[in-house]
């Protein structure tokens, strides 16, 4: 019988902490994928993030180091400058690498470093129960924002990619969606192009992919997706901002 | 051992942690320790090292944490201020067991300070600066040789435990030339690193470094495992000196830049038919408990002389434990005690 | 002399730095124990210079000096803030074309080498530092010229070693002044 569906080899058999309708499953999936695909599960060096996913290292199969909250890309930067022909990537969500890690997100953009950044943009804190984040739209309700986010208190969303894309060393920019099937090949085909990049040493690579946060957004996993399209998207337009043609092996 | 060179401290811990097998330095400039970055910056391409000078000292000592899961031998140095920064990182580095040097080229503080001698950081490196229950190896050279053979060994003591170990100096140290001997070969201790994020290449399961651990049984093992560590650190890597304590009337204990002014103060004392035994902890982590008990009935008092307002004086009368009086005496800010005003210290506690 | 306990002071950009290098550099390879410690940070930046040098049969203690037995001044500041450090029967060396006052103290030792104009009749002003350094040896003997020379032999980088048989004329005009 031909097998139709299978667990991608880098990813381990365990259920994942998520909560229900959480598209970090989604993600992880897709990266496991693509490290199949590609054949680089034995040279790829994951950095897990300070959130939700602060443990997924526990899911992969290829070798992971967890950082401190905001800091996976100076993390990275040191695991890539040692084995400059390793693949290595961070996987972050918006208050690690939008708040706390800005700096470090910025300057391993500037150095083009060449890595990858998977950044999980779902608008919340989702680890500390849904408190305001720098990606937070205008008047979304937060529990640090309970009259929803206000522009003369809470300041403004942050968009990573637009910032990051005018930076010389970051070479290819992407934002994606996980709301559904066809943007979900999509995120899939922008992250295994994030790796081809690094595969041939170009610079510095990031997706940044909308997703969802059910619990702490207050709404169910159906409505969630619906609610990114129709909220997020319009401030967060998907599509990418920089290295579309660029050449990789 | 070759001839000798005369050199800048600063210059010789980067000399040494190349000769150490060191390839990887990631720092943020700040004085008086900007020559070790200096000295990386111009050695490390020649030798296909990486130099980065990040963005903080924040992202340093977290490219520091990246490198050494990475397996690989690391260094990063800074000055009090940028210390403080590194504290989290530090933490972390301890939580995942990993092996890293760091240089503290003391400033005084608090804040920004200044930037001449000081010794007010004790507390801070060996009392834990960053959060939760860990050590590391602070060692404390008082010599531009010392710096050299120290850093040398900081990598080795490192590699050995898992462990941070950090060279605690001062500008005077850092900056002043004195001669150095280099060693033709060092002796390097070899440690295959099996635990090291190097890349399953799919023959072995994935490795991950991490410092966290939800389950409360777990993470309380794991604490017992470092403890357990940091005891046998205790047992095998005090390192001290021990100069004219016997039969002395006082013993002074100091580190570091003080030290090699109480050795003056020795002979000037000698003139003056006082016996001043020194007793230099070179080891501030692990203190050097046993050489304190040893002489801790011997002389009349002990006195610690420090650049700070009496940190490791705590430390003293730990070990000395009211066998013996133990007085203190500090400068600040970047003052230096002279001779002369130890030596009367001394005399006034004789009296 | 047993110990020097010196401190060169000046501007920057007189070579006092690169002075006691060599003074030190020169005492290591005479055997002895040697220190040099140079003023660092924002007092840098004011345009001053200057470095303390221990040059011993010892062990060196502390580099930094509460008192000096030289004291070698390049400019008339330096001379008024580092006069009181200098123990009694110690030595002054200024430089005479640039420090008009003299020592106020009378009980210590003082020369006079009009050092930058030696160096100006040379030709290249740069060598009044090596030309009070002379003065320095012949009152002091603290290092051979032979030791010297050596010292400018490692300190300096072979493309400069064209420049030594000048600078060992500087010395020489100023030990001889």
């Amino acid at each position: 019988m031909a097998t139709v569906f299978k667990k991608p080899h880098a990813l381990k058999d365990l259920p994942l902490h998520y909560c229900p309708g959480c598209t970090h499953g989604i993600i992880h999936r897709i990266i496991a994928e693509v490290i199949d695909e590609l054949e680089i599960e034995g040279t790829t060096i994951g950095v897990s993030p300070v959130g939700c996913a602060y443990n997924n290292y526990e899911y992969f199969n290829c070798d992971f180091v967890q950082a401190a909250h905001g800091r996976a890309p100076a993390v990275a930067t040191g695991i890539k400058r040692v084995h400059p022909d390793n693949y290595v990537f961070t996987y972050q969500g918006d208050g690690d690498l939008a708040a706390i890690g800005t700096a470090e997100i910025v300057h391993a953009a500037t150095r083009g470093e060449n890595i990858t950044t998977v950044f999980v943009n779902n608008a919340i804190y989702g680890m500390t129960s849904g408190q305001m984040a720098p990606t937070t739209l205008l008047n979304q309700v937060t529990t640090t924002s309970p009259y929803g986010r206000k522009p003369e208190i809470h300041g403004y969303p942050v968009k990573v990619c637009e910032m990051l894309s005018t930076l010389e060393g970051a070479v290819y920019v992407e934002r994606t969606s996980v709301h559904d099937v066809k943007n979900i090949n999509k995120t899939k085909a922008a992250i295994k192009k994030a790796f081809q990049v690094q595969k041939a040493k170009k610079g510095f690579s990031i997706v940044e992919v909308l997703s969802t946060c059910p619990t702490n957004w207050g709404i169910n996993p159906v409505d969630s997706l619906k609610w990114l399209e129709q909220n997020m998207m319009p401030f967060y337009p998907l599509g990418n901002f920089k290295g579309k043609d660029l050449e990789v092996l | 051992m070759s001839e000798k060179l005369l050199m800048k401290g600063n210059e010789v811990i980067a000399e040494a942690a190349l000769r150490a097998g060191c390839k990887h330095y990631f720092g943020y400039p700040i004085t008086p320790q900007t020559e070790v970055a200096h000295y990386m910056a111009k050695k490390m391409p020649e030798i296909n090292g990486t130099f980065v000078q990040a963005e903080s000292e924040v992202a340093a000592i977290n490219m520091v944490y990246g490198a050494a899961a990475a397996g690989a031998r690391v260094l990063t140095s800074s000055s009090s201020p940028g210390i403080s920064l590194k504290q989290e990182g530090i933490s972390y580095i301890a939580g995942a067991e990993l092996p890293c040097v760091i240089v503290n080229i003391v400033r005084c503080g608090p804040g920004l300070g200044g930037i001449l001698p000081a010794q007010c950081d004790y507390f801070q490196a060996v009392k834990g600066g960053g959060h939760g229950d860990y050590k590391m190896v602070v060692l404390a050279p008082s010599s531009v040789q010392e710096l050299y053979e120290l850093t040398v060994e900081s990598f080795n003591i490192a590699d050995r435990y898992r462990i941070c170990t950090m060279i605690m100096g001062d500008g005077m140290l850092g900056q002043m030339m004195e001669a150095v001997e280099f060693k033709a070969k060092e002796e390097i201790y070899h440690d295959d690193k099996k635990w090291a994020t190097t890349g399953t290449k799919m023959q072995r399961e994935s490795n991950d470094v991490t410092s966290i651990y939800i389950n409360p049984e777990v993470l309380e093992k794991h604490n017992l495992k470092l403890q357990a560590k940091y005891r046998q650190i205790e047992q095998n890597e005090v390192r001290v000196e021990t100069y004219n304590c016997e039969n002395a009337d006082i013993i002074v204990t100091a580190y570091g830049t003080v030290a090699r002014i109480i050795k003056n103060v020795i002979k000037s004392a000698e003139k003056e038919g006082i016996k001043v035994g020194l007793i230099r902890p070179v080891t501030l982590w692990p203190f050097p408990t046993a050489a304190f008990e040893k002489y801790a009935e011997t002389p009349k008092a002990f006195l610690s002389v420090e650049l700070s307002a009496g940190q490791m004086v705590e430390d003293v009368r730990l070990a000395v434990n009211g066998k013996c009086p133990v007085y203190f005496y500090g400068r600040m800010g970047g003052m230096v005690p002279s001779q002369k005003e130890i030596l009367n210290k001394i005399k006034e506690i004789l009296k | 002399m047993k110990q020097l306990e010196l401190i060169i002071a000046g501007f920057g950009g007189q070579g006092i730095l690169s002075a006691g290098r060599l003074l030190a550099y020169a005492g290591m390879l005479e055997g002895k124990y040697v220190s040099w410690l140079p003023s660092y940070g924002p007092e840098m930046r004011g345009g001053t210079a200057n470095c303390s040098v221990v040059i011993s049969d010892e062990p060196v203690g502390s580099p930094i000096l509460d008192t000096a037995n030289v004291l070698v001044v390049m400019n008339g500041p330096s001379l008024e803030k580092f006069e009181k450090v200098v123990e009694p029967d110690g030595l002054i060396i200024s430089d005479s074309s640039l420090v008009e006052a003299k020592p106020k103290r009378t009980d210590i030792d003082f020369s006079g080498v009009p050092a930058t104009q030696i160096a100006s009749d040379m030709g290249n002003l740069t060598y009044a530092n090596i030309i009070i350094l002379g003065k320095l040896l012949a009152k002091t003997g603290i290092v051979s010229r032979e030791s010297f020379e050596t010292a400018l032999k490692k300190v300096l980088p072979a493309k400069k070693h064209h420049m030594i048989p000048e600078e060992m004329k500087a010395l020489n005009l100023g030990h001889d002044y």
